[in-house]
């Protein structure tokens, strides 16, 4: 039972970051239609940037944290304006590959930088608490209390702002969003900035309770793809329900049934999805 | 045309003759063997246009059933080959009759999630595959009545031989019926459909093929290698391939080819950039989607002898509404 318990806490913490990940991912394709398969590396790089901060420079957690997450938001606005913008009407395949192409170069530039050793960043909220007899670190009980604060905020932002509203509208119709006077590049750029934004805010909430290395991005990406694809392409409840689900399916799997293949299980539920609804589960909306 | 193709076979077949070192000839070797893999690439994002990333995958299982068929049952090179096709070409059969029924990005999601699957099964199934120590010792292709193949130069003609065939036969494919309707799904699927074309069957003959040359490519690679690991199979490869295609020219038969040499040619001779190599590779696939999609063939070739490939199809697409085509 106390096993039970703690491998749920464990699958909410997991499946927090895996919800900001996918909600960023969602939010691209659902206005721009791109399958940003650089998605990850935007989380990795955030990682990477509050590691540096914190022990190059100084930084305390959440200042690092929210520098990461300014150069990350910007580093989506150029990706939005240098590659995706001028491919968005060539054929599907090219905004596809130069996601591909972003991917590798955002890895190799992170090998080069910061090796392939595995680096640890050190959280300020270290000890550990008991809650309701589980022992947890404060620093978990930190990211379920952050990423569910940032997470009801977005859907205020979306569903009760203007520009929310426009990024809404422009995901529904884009024509049509433009006909009533809506800037679509600007929405575009938005989403972008704030896709990455989010990608580096789980990435440095993640640092300090896994490892950060090159390579984090690329798993990530494609769970994300898979918690997109079953909770509906664009859609950010179903991003956001879909992370927690996927991430309790994962550890109570990886208890219950077998370790080694853990990380299958994202596929496996993937192919099947496709396999039975080639289309992917839900209608997309935002 | 043809007089650059004979020119292209004279030099390939000169080749291993002039290289300096044996160094160099392994590297000619290899390029032959990845230039197969491209092709194979190039028939289902090429001539059918769907962009899949479970090309490694299938380079991964025609490998490891030379490899394994090799060094557990003592099945010699020249059988294992054919296996190791068979074996890709049925997986790649039943992955793309489920695979393409997805289309567009989630077709590419698709593969991409079974190229990961193959990868890990290769990873993780450690009393079959070895994991990540990787199979060792796997026999190369055993002499044919007086012709042996211990040397280099054997080797590097049997690749050639290889890719002259899968050449032929992409060629012949290309300007087949059923060539000339993946050709025009590539175009637009809806148009092709239209006017009665099996679209589906299609398609589904494409992956097969493209599993079945990245299937020879692999047994190619784990016969002339000796050994095996499960890189080989993950998708940094299907990137590389990728790259190779991209560069040379989507579409264009002879243009992976081309690519192959170039980009792998460098990444092996430039030695020094072997820490860049990735974030040049990374920037250049960028680079080459926005300002040359078409690639070295799209440079080359004179302005309408062939319907071109990615970008016109998207102008007549651009026109109809972005969700329609899902």
């Amino acid at each position: 039972m106390e096993l039970l318990a703690q491998q749920i806490l464990n699958g909410l913490v997991t499946g927090s970051v895996y919800s900001l990940v996918a909600l960023g991912l969602t939010l691209t394709y659902g206005t721009l239609q791109v399958p940003n398969f650089a998605h990850g590396h935007l989380y990795m790089w955030g990682a990477y940037l509050s590691y540096t901060l914190m022990s190059s420079a100084g930084f305390n957690y959440w200042a690092a944290m929210a520098v990461s997450i300014t150069v990350l938001a910007l580093a989506g606005v150029a990706l939005e304006r240098l590659v995706f913008r001028p491919l968005r009407n060539d054929s599907p395949v090219n905004a596809m590959i130069a996601a591909l192409g972003v991917m590798l170069f955002l890895e190799a530039v992170a090998q080069n930088i910061w090796g392939e050793e595995f680096r640890h960043l050190e959280s300020p909220y270290g000890g550990v608490v008991s809650v309701f007899g589980l022992l947890v670190t404060a620093h978990r009980l930190i990211l379920l209390g952050t990423a569910a604060v940032l997470m009801v905020a977005l859907l205020l932002f979306l569903t009760r702002t203007i520009a929310g509203s426009a990024i809404r509208a422009t995901a529904q119709n884009r024509e049509g969003a433009l006909l009533v006077g809506i800037d679509t590049n600007r929405v575009a750029m938005t989403t972008f900035a704030i896709s990455a934004g989010l990608a580096a805010f789980a990435g440095s909430l993640v640092a300090p309770i896994s490892l950060v290395y090159p390579s984090m991005g690329a798993m990530i990406t494609l769970k994300a793809f898979a918690i997109v694809v079953l909770g509906g392409m664009g859609s950010v409840p179903g991003a956001l329900v879909g992370g927690y689900l996927l991430a309790l399916a994962e550890s109570l799997g990886g208890t219950y049934v077998s370790a080694t293949y853990q990380d299958l299980v994202a596929f496996v539920v993937l192919a099947l999805v496709f396999t039975f609804k080639p289309s992917g589960l839900f209608k997309e909306s935002v | 045309m043809k007089y650059g193709a004979g020119a292209a076979l004279a030099i390939a077949v000169v080749l291993p003759l002039v290289v300096p070192n044996a160094y160099y000839l392994e590297i000619l070797t290899q390029a032959y063997v990845f230039a197969i893999s491209a092709c194979g690439l190039n028939v289902i994002l090429g001539f059918a246009g769907q962009l899949s990333l479970a090309h490694a995958g299938f380079f991964g299982i025609g490998a490891y059933t030379v490899a394994l068929l090799a060094t557990k049952a003592g099945v010699t090179f020249w059988a294992g080959v054919p296996a190791g096709i068979a074996l890709s070409a049925v997986i790649g059969f039943v992955v793309g009759s489920i695979c393409l029924r997805s289309k567009g990005h989630y077709f590419a999601i698709f593969t991409m999630a079974v190229g990961l699957i193959i990868n890990l099964i290769i990873q993780k199934w450690e009393s079959l595959t070895h994991g990540h120590v990787g199979v060792i010792g796997i026999p190369g292709p055993g002499a044919i009545g007086p012709i042996h193949f211990e040397s280099g130069i054997a080797r590097s003609y049997l690749a050639l031989v290889c890719l002259a065939l899968t050449l032929v036969a992409t060629t012949r494919l290309l300007r087949s019926p059923v060539g000339r309707t993946m050709v025009a799904v590539r175009e637009s699927e809806p148009l092709a459909a239209a006017i009665g074309l099996d679209v589906m069957a299609a398609k589904r003959l494409a992956f097969t093929i493209s599993a079945a040359l990245a299937g020879l490519a692999g047994g190619l690679y784990a016969g002339f290698i000796g050994f095996l690991g499960p890189e080989s199979s993950n998708i940094e490869m299907t990137f590389n391939t990728l790259l190779y295609v991209m560069v040379g020219g989507i579409g264009s038969v002879v243009g992976p080819v081309a690519g192959t040499f170039i980009v792998y040619g460098l990444s092996q001779v430039l030695q020094v950039l072997q820490h860049y190599q990735m974030v040049i590779f990374g920037l250049a696939l960028v680079l080459l989607i926005l300002f040359m999609p078409k690639g070295l063939a799209g440079v080359f070739r004179r302005p309408s002898t062939q319907p071109t490939p990615l970008a016109e199809s998207a102008s007549l697409r651009a026109g109809s509404s972005k969700k329609g085509d899902k």
